[in-house]
């Protein structure tokens, strides 16, 4: 727990952009299709384990670089990832006492928020392009969750 | 970043007004931007700065894949080296072979068109630019190349490749541009079916397995045949005339949708991209493309433009004699000067 109050800054910001870099990878074929947003899971690890430093800031500014870097209009992933934020940093105690199991289902929730808002603000603007597809990722990310988490507590924690 | 470490809130665990006075100001914020960006205002700027200062990891993130290509390419052997140079000879052969009677099918063609001296090509000057990142998936379909606003790239600007079109650039940074490819579903292309001349418009599918565009405007009982060559028909303002866009490829007439009716395939190579060209092209030409005016032809060459209808002749007064009306015959105000 005292790994956790110390709340490291620079990590926090490292393993973002990692994780932006992996998010926006060019990877071929079903691969990127599966792919889930590292970018995402990565600011709700932190919005829950340093509530402090990777919070609602980081989210907005990861979601802000998602849509330079993805071209969408600027402020769509950077509202969605905003919101799950809000949600993860409010709800950090509970989550954080969850066995990995059921955070895994509380992450698959998140994630169909973002989803959700993403989709619904390419509707709003004219890109309406509905697809079992898009939602692949959200179910990937909440089974690769687990993992995110061993690697990332890795990151900060003393050995 | 002032939140970061601030401590703000450290004593209230989550709960409380901070979190959630800074989502409201985020969220407000998000909102604002994107109806500011569909605005599509001053925000360009901005996207302008930001695709710069993202442009650095976009280039990081794609050379892995550059080096596998460079380290690839170093290694072919010096025949397969040799047989490319014989290939390429070969081709360059052909090629300018069939470019001897082009300057004069442009003289020609201009003097069809009752023009005095044959026009320029309509592209003013190309620029090759090299893909950075190629992103297909089953929604979008664009590419990032490494040209930008520094090399005069502007938006809404043509991009091929040496067998026909790829797309357009939609957004422009000062290093890079993102292409929106033909195939994307949201992209859409005036064109024309070279046969018959018939004009429409092709639509991208989006589909990523099997790179197309389809006709949903033509109706089910148009003259279009499999094998019939896709042509921009100028219209729109992005695209000059004339240049080959898709070859129709199905046509199935039991389709329940209208996209599925007609499909055609591009004929740039979309599946392996990595160099293409942007297109400059000159405003004054008539196969130019033509920007949508309002209600008046304006643009164009002013020889070309539909003309208003000559004055009637007046009719002739009392014939004095008859020398008087012959020598002013009511025809010669109709002539065309040759």
């Amino acid at each position: 727990m005292n790994a956790r109050l110390y709340e490291p800054r620079i990590t926090i910001t490292v393993t973002t952009l990692i994780a932006i870099v992996v998010t926006i990878l060019p990877l071929p074929g079903w691969l990127a299709l599966v792919r889930p947003s590292f970018a995402v899971l990565t600011v709700l690890y932190w919005s829950v384990a340093a509530p402090r430093a990777g919070g609602l800031t980081l989210g907005f500014v990861t979601g802000l670089a998602l849509d330079v870097f993805r071209g969408s209009v600027l402020g769509q992933h950077a509202l969605a990832l905003t919101a799950i934020t809000y949600i993860a940093v409010r709800e950090h105690q509970k989550i954080r006492s969850k066995p990995a199991f059921q955070q895994s289902l509380i992450v698959l929730g998140a994630l169909i928020v973002y989803e959700f808002i993403v989709f619904a603000i390419d509707g709003w603007t004219g890109h309406p392009l509905a697809s079992v597809k898009r939602w692949i990722p959200a179910l990937t990310g909440a089974i690769i969750w687990p993992l995110v988490t061993a690697m990332l507590e890795r990151s900060h924690s003393p050995r | 970043m002032a939140t970061f470490g601030a401590g703000a809130y450290r004593s209230l665990p989550g709960r409380g007004a901070a979190p959630g006075f800074r989502f409201t100001l985020y969220a407000t914020a998000a909102i604002l931007l994107m109806f500011v960006d569909q605005r599509r205002a001053w925000l360009e700027h901005v996207r302008y700065a930001l695709s710069g200062v993202a442009y650095p990891l976009q280039l990081a993130v794609s050379e892995p894949g550059a080096a596998w290509r460079w380290v690839r390419d170093s290694m072919q052997t010096r025949a397969a080296l040799a047989a490319e140079n014989a290939q390429l000879r070969a081709r360059e052969t052909a090629l300018e072979t069939r470019t001897l009677r082009f300057e004069a099918l442009e003289r020609e063609n201009g003097e069809l068109r009752g023009l005095q001296t044959a026009l320029p090509p309509v592209a003013d000057h190309w620029l090759a630019a090299e893909v950075v990142s190629v992103e297909i998936d089953n929604q979008r379909q664009r590419i990032l190349i490494n040209r930008g606003s520094r090399n005069d790239v502007f938006k809404g600007q043509a991009v091929m490749d040496s067998r026909g079109l790829l797309g357009q650039t939609i957004h422009v940074g000062p290093w890079s541009a993102e292409v929106i490819l033909v195939t994307d579903a949201e992209h859409a292309v005036p064109v024309q079916i070279e046969r018959t001349g018939v004009r429409t418009i092709a639509v991208g599918t989006g589909d990523k397995d099997n790179e197309s565009l389809a006709l949903p405007y033509l109706p089910d009982n148009a003259d279009v045949k499999p094998g019939d060559l896709l042509l921009t028909s100028g219209l729109g303002g992005v695209f000059p005339q004339g240049y080959p866009v898709a070859r129709l490829a199905e046509v199935r007439h039991d389709a329940a949708q209208a996209l599925e009716r007609f499909r055609a395939t591009p004929l740039a190579e979309l599946g392996r991209l990595h160099e293409v060209m942007l297109v400059w092209f000159r405003p004054d030409h008539p196969a130019s493309p033509s920007k949508p005016t309002e209600g008046q032809l304006t643009h164009g060459n002013p020889a070309l433009r539909p003309q208003p209808v000559p004055p009637r002749p007046e009719p002739a007064p009392v014939p004095a004699s008859p020398a008087a009306t012959a020598a002013v015959p009511p025809s010669a105000a109709l002539k065309v000067t040759p």
